[in-house]
């Protein structure tokens, strides 16, 4: 089956000849939807709710990225890829962006053709373990049985850190997080390992969160961010400053609250006027309207208000900013000028 | 009109390939075939020119770096700084160890089930029947996923063994039944256990050669020698003799709870338990079907033939019916191999590290070589069920009908 899809992906981007490289915005334009891809459910940042709607954090981008282009944050069709069909699906076209929790690697950014156009998420690899077991380092867990998910980098990182320390494990390679969690729950592994951000995701999804802890071992450094394909480089600077322009209104202190207001007419900073597009013409080099970014702000909020809404300190996953806080106030979070 | 017997010759006019039946079908076949390579020619240049375009290429340089990551059974030395290319070999082995573990288990399972449907006993014959229509009807990827479900929910985790009153403990202190697979003694080998070895394969050796004498005995002198008795006698004496004799060399390691899991003996994962377990049970489910209509296919006069001589019915089937049946059960038998082998690729489902999980699984997804890796995936399957195939036809050609 997997490999039928796979090949047939691969047709597809044999016949669709062209399409793949050439503009990518005419395309979305001329379909009125943006094709996002995004895990197939990770609570907080990809999944969806009661009413069958996608929400989270990397759903918030990509509705941001389609306000800019469409106007419309709804007009967004969410393609769920596991770690393993992600990249063919944007290889192949199938998808417009990639916004699912992924690795900016060098490898993946300069061998598989594709362009990360910024990071929305600074993590690293954690392990959780069950509280009973009475664990506290990660270098405790030799001879563990460690459930994985496959297709990650997370798989090379383990393999890496038990090798570093010589201690030795049992890997249990699995395809999503959803096929993890039973796993884990019923003890046919005793760890489980992915992004510290997707560790916190899964637990809050638990039934007794506090049987669990998170080790306080950090073994890797992964910037997730959205990704687009090389070689359509207005598409990819679309998406590059549709997420600075989020990171750069928290930073200026344009919420979704206020952008109407503010937008009405040019205020007294002139980079909030740039930025909104009543003052300059950056929407124009762009090849999108003026207002793009106030309404990418918003579809959903700006990047704060995106991270406190789905991931942050008051929803049941309960991530600190930490890292992911402005550089004013201690982070890496920095956008470049709107200038 | 009798040019068509006797036709001029020297006059061939172009409109014969068309109007003369001696031509026209070449002709067609020779469309037929320009249009398919031209069909494969477009998909060929154009995948070529796509890839170029992206700026891709086609390389099988990955195969020989390190694969990075680990996997948890393999049959043959791998780490993770192993090549791409070592990894894809343990996946061929155990998409091997899987496909003959299950095919082995298919036969038998299929061959019992496929007889038992045509039982005097009507409970028995609704049974098989029943056993039949559900495991045949339903796909088999859910078939993995319900085994391995029940699998990992009913049997205790190693978790569970510790401690002074566990909720489990080991069967006779030799065996560990967890949710994460079974653990069993492993024997280690210690000095003059090769003689013992040497003795146990000369005496299954023994065996074959006993129960020849006896078929030779039955055929040639009409002496029906017993073969059941004597044919254990010779499987266990000699080797538990040499075995004392020899001041007991091969010992047995018993798994035992060390940390998190039990350490030594011998771990079948219950991955491979799982996938074996289901690959069998349905891919049986068909052969019962294969080996029923084998049986049906002898004529009822042989029955009724061999029941005047004398013979009772167990012997009719094994000495009658069973022989001819092989005939018309073998060519629809190496397709259920086949078919195990190929289904055989569900294995990531529950985790089992297959050649579709490590060539076409990981190692594609850390490289991004899909075109590459899918095809050396298409090349591996295609030489597995090849070799399968061959081998069972050389089987079908010793049992088949010999024309004289």
């Amino acid at each position: 089956m997997k490999k039928l899809a796979i090949l047939g992906a691969m047709t597809a981007a044999g016949l669709s000849a062209g399409v793949a490289s050439a503009a990518t915005l005419d395309d979305v334009k001329a379909r009125g939807k943006l094709n996002c891809g995004v895990t197939t459910g990770l609570v907080g940042f990809a999944a969806p709710n009661a009413n069958g709607e996608w929400e989270g954090f990397d759903v918030g981008v990509c509705r941001a990225v389609a306000a800019a282009v469409l106007g419309d944050p709804t007009a967004v069709e969410f393609v769920p890829t596991t770690g393993k069909t992600r990249f063919t699906a944007l290889a192949s076209g199938e998808i417009d962006m990639l916004a699912r929790n992924t690795t900016w690697t060098f490898s993946r950014d300069v061998d598989l053709g594709f362009e990360f156009v910024g990071i929305n998420y600074y993590d690293g690899q954690g392990f959780m373990v069950p509280k009973e077991l009475g664990v506290s380092s990660a270098k405790e867990l030799d001879g563990a049985t460690v459930c994985i998910q496959t297709g990650t980098t997370t798989e090379l990182n383990l393999a890496d850190f038990f090798r570093a320390n010589n201690i030795s494990y049992e890997p249990v390679p699995i395809e999503t997080n959803a096929e993890a969690q039973p796993l884990y729950l019923e003890g046919a592994c005793d760890v489980y390992t992915t992004d510290a951000s997707g560790l916190a995701a899964t637990r809050a999804a638990f039934e007794n969160p506090g049987d669990h802890v998170v080790l306080p071992e950090i073994i890797s450094k992964e910037p997730l961010g959205p990704l687009v394909r090389h070689g359509d480089n207005q598409w990819g600077d679309i998406v590059r400053w549709s997420l600075n322009a989020l990171i750069a209104a928290e930073e200026l202190g344009v919420t979704s609250a206020n952008v109407a207001e503010m937008s009405a007419a040019a205020g007294s900073n002139p980079e909030i006027n740039r930025l909104l597009g009543t003052e300059g013409t950056l929407g124009e080099m762009l090849g999108l309207e003026a207002d793009w970014a106030v309404k990418a702000i918003s579809a959903g909020g700006n990047y704060g208000e995106l991270f406190e809404k789905n991931i942050g300190e008051n929803t049941p996953i309960g991530l600190a900013r930490g890292l992911n806080a402005q550089w004013t106030e201690g982070g890496l979070l920095y956008s470049p000028p709107f200038r | 009109m009798s040019t068509i017997s006797d036709p001029p010759s020297g006059s061939f006019q172009l409109s014969m390939l068309i109007n003369d039946t001696r031509y026209r079908s070449y002709t067609f076949q020779f469309i037929a075939l320009i249009l398919l390579i031209l069909a494969f020619g477009y998909l060929g240049s154009n995948l070529l020119a796509n890839l170029k375009a992206a700026g891709l290429n086609i390389s099988y340089q990955f195969l020989g770096e390190p694969a990075g990551y680990d996997i948890n059974q393999t049959l043959i030395p791998y780490t993770s700084q192993s090549t791409h290319w070592q990894a894809s070999l343990v996946g061929v082995l155990n998409t091997l160890l899987v496909a003959f573990l299950g095919c082995l288990m298919a036969t038998v399972i299929g061959v019992v089930v496929g007889v038992l449907r045509l039982s005097d006993n009507w409970l028995v014959r609704q049974l098989m029947s029943i056993y039949v229509e559900i495991f045949r009807n339903v796909p088999v990827l859910i078939w993995i996923l319900i085994i391995m479900a029940v699998f990992i929910a009913v049997l205790p985790q190693p978790r569970d063994f510790r401690g002074e009153d566990a909720e489990a403990s080991m069967v006779l202190g030799m065996f560990a039944f967890t949710g994460r697979g079974f653990y069993t003694p492993a024997p280690i080998f210690g000095v003059g256990s090769g003689f013992v070895v040497a003795v146990f394969l000369a005496s299954i050796a023994g065996i074959f050669a006993f129960r020849n004498y006896a078929k030779k005995a039955l055929y040639e002198r009409g002496r029906l020698i017993p073969t059941f008795w004597p044919s254990v006698a010779i499987f266990f004496i000699p080797s538990i003799l040499a075995y004392f004799i020899l001041g007991r060399p091969i010992s047995l390691e018993y798994p035992e709870l060390k940390g998190f899991n039990f350490q030594g003996g011998i771990f079948m994962r219950n991955s491979l338990i799982a996938l074996w377990f289901a690959l069998s049970i349905y891919t049986a489910a068909f052969i019962a079907e294969n080996v029923r209509a084998g049986i049906l296919a002898v004529s009822k006069g042989q029955t009724e033939a061999a029941a005047s001589l004398g013979l009772r019915p167990g012997r009719i089937m094994n000495l009658v019916v069973l022989p001819q049946a092989l005939r018309v059960i073998i060519p629809p038998l190496i397709s259920q191999y086949l078919n195990l082998t190929k289904n055989s690729s569900l294995a990531i489902a529950v985790g089992y590290m297959d050649l579709t999980g490590t060539l076409g699984g990981i190692t594609l997804n850390q490289t991004g070589r899909a075109i590459e890796a899918i095809f050396l995936l298409m090349l591996f399957y295609l030489a597995i069920s090849l070799a399968i195939s061959a081998i069972m036809n050389v089987y079908n050609n010793a049992v088949k009908l010999k024309e004289r």
